[in-house]
């Protein structure tokens, strides 16, 4: 296995779980209650104790100095290899339920194999991640099929965010080069999803889109606009105040 | 203190003292957070594992154990984060289950992980328990209400 290939992989899953956890974080003190803020503020805080380990580890691999601050505070777009879908913007809270759907079924598979990985570091991580990924997918879920199978708003909403969001999950399961040294078959894990989705969306009644075009690039490092602005308020701190520490 | 041979059990005593900040009825050897206890040459490693991965209480639980120890005259301490196996809630002491309970949290329970209903009331004994929200207070818990002394719990999640 190429070293190179290993650092990447294991910076894209860190940056997958760092994007993701603040976009759910700007939901903090603005759920729709109480009990659902804290919900998708505990997924992010999974989501970030996720990106820690990782990065963790991937600063080991570098072995040049870098730490796990320096890796999320002081790279630039071109350096995160996050897919596109977890970058999206949190629009309503159908968008940002049905995100965590895509993205949490995506994780479940993924990690399910990943524990499995002869590298036994990203192995432990994603044995330990499961864990909380299977609350994670069982949660959000269970909102799909709520608003879905809600009223004729909710059900709107979640079929718009379907519109705005379906065309980012092709990537997911397009390999890249670094997926493909490691060994890891992104491929193999569609049906499992789509089964998954399928269920989910028939109980929510809505449908499963065909046919759509699929934007990719965000794994190799071309992001949407959104990402950017993400790590201008994320990076802020570091960046005005290098090494600021409490 | 001498070092050359470390008394572990009476290490555990001593760790007994460090309690979870989020939940101050537990002790972290009662979480089972701490692994092991080994002594490499002049060097106290502390094997410790986390609840969960983003728990902010980490931090300050490993802290808190660099102090006890350096009170207790260790110069060399070394704190080991494991992740594999991961963490869970079998390890949790029966004294510790006991201690949740009295405290008005329902303990972790083995059948089954986040019941629609069924958790037994920490307060009046009932099972007559609904879930509120599968997310609580902090990572490792669960909201849940009492249909009939009306008041809201927190669940240990089995994990």
């Amino acid at each position: 296995m190429n070293s190179d290939a290993l650092l990447t992989y294991t910076l894209h899953l860190a940056d997958n779980s760092l994007i993701l956890g603040q976009r759910n974080a700007e939901w903090c003190g603005h759920g729709p209650v109480l009990e659902q803020d804290i919900a998708i503020t505990n997924i992010s805080l999974d989501l970030i104790g996720q990106a820690r380990s990782f990065y963790q580890y991937a600063a080991e691999l570098k072995a040049d100095g870098s730490t796990e601050d320096s890796l999320a505070y002081l790279r630039t777009e071109r350096e995160f290899k996050n897919c596109l879908l977890v970058e999206q913007p949190n629009g309503d809270w159908a968008q940002t339920i049905l995100r965590q759907f895509l993205f949490s079924s995506y994780q479940f598979f993924l990690y399910k194999q990943l524990q499995n990985n002869t590298d036994e570091r990203l192995a432990a991580i994603a044995e330990k991640s499961l864990k909380e990924v299977t609350y994670h997918l069982r949660w959000s879920s269970e909102w799909v099929i709520r608003l879905g199978d809600g009223t004729k708003e909710s059900n709107g909403r979640i079929r718009k965010a379907i519109e705005e969001l379906w065309r980012y999950t092709g990537e997911l399961f397009m390999p890249v080069s670094y997926e493909i040294e490691m060994g890891i078959d992104v491929s193999s894990l569609k049906e499992e999803w789509l089964k998954k989705v399928k269920s989910v969306f028939e109980e929510a009644a809505v449908p499963v889109p065909e046919n759509i075009f699929m934007q990719t690039g965000g794994k190799t490092g071309i992001h949407t606009e959104h990402l950017g602005f993400i790590l201008t308020e994320l990076q802020y701190l570091q960046r005005a105040y290098p090494g600021s520490d409490w | 203190m001498k070092t050359s041979a470390i008394n572990k059990e009476a290490l555990y005593a001593y760790l007994e003292e460090i309690k979870d900040p989020e939940v101050p009825v537990l002790s972290i050897i009662d979480l089972g957070i701490v692994r092991d206890i080994k002594m490499n040459d002049d060097e106290l490693e502390v094997i410790i594992t986390s609840t969960y991965t983003g728990c902010p209480a980490m931090d300050m639980i490993t802290a808190a154990i660099r102090v006890e120890l350096s009170t207790l005259g260790f110069k060399k301490i070394k704190i080991t984060n494991s992740i594999s196996p991961a963490w869970t809630t079998d390890w949790m002491s029966e004294k510790g289950k006991r201690k949740l309970q009295e405290y008005g949290i329902a303990p972790p329970d083995k059948k089954f992980s986040i019941p629609k209903d069924g958790i037994e009331c920490p307060l009046c004994h009932s099972s007559n328990t609904r879930l509120v929200s599968e997310f609580g207070s902090t990572a490792c818990k669960a909201l849940y209400q009492c249909n009939d002394c009306k008041e809201p719990f927190d669940y240990f999640k089995c994990h």
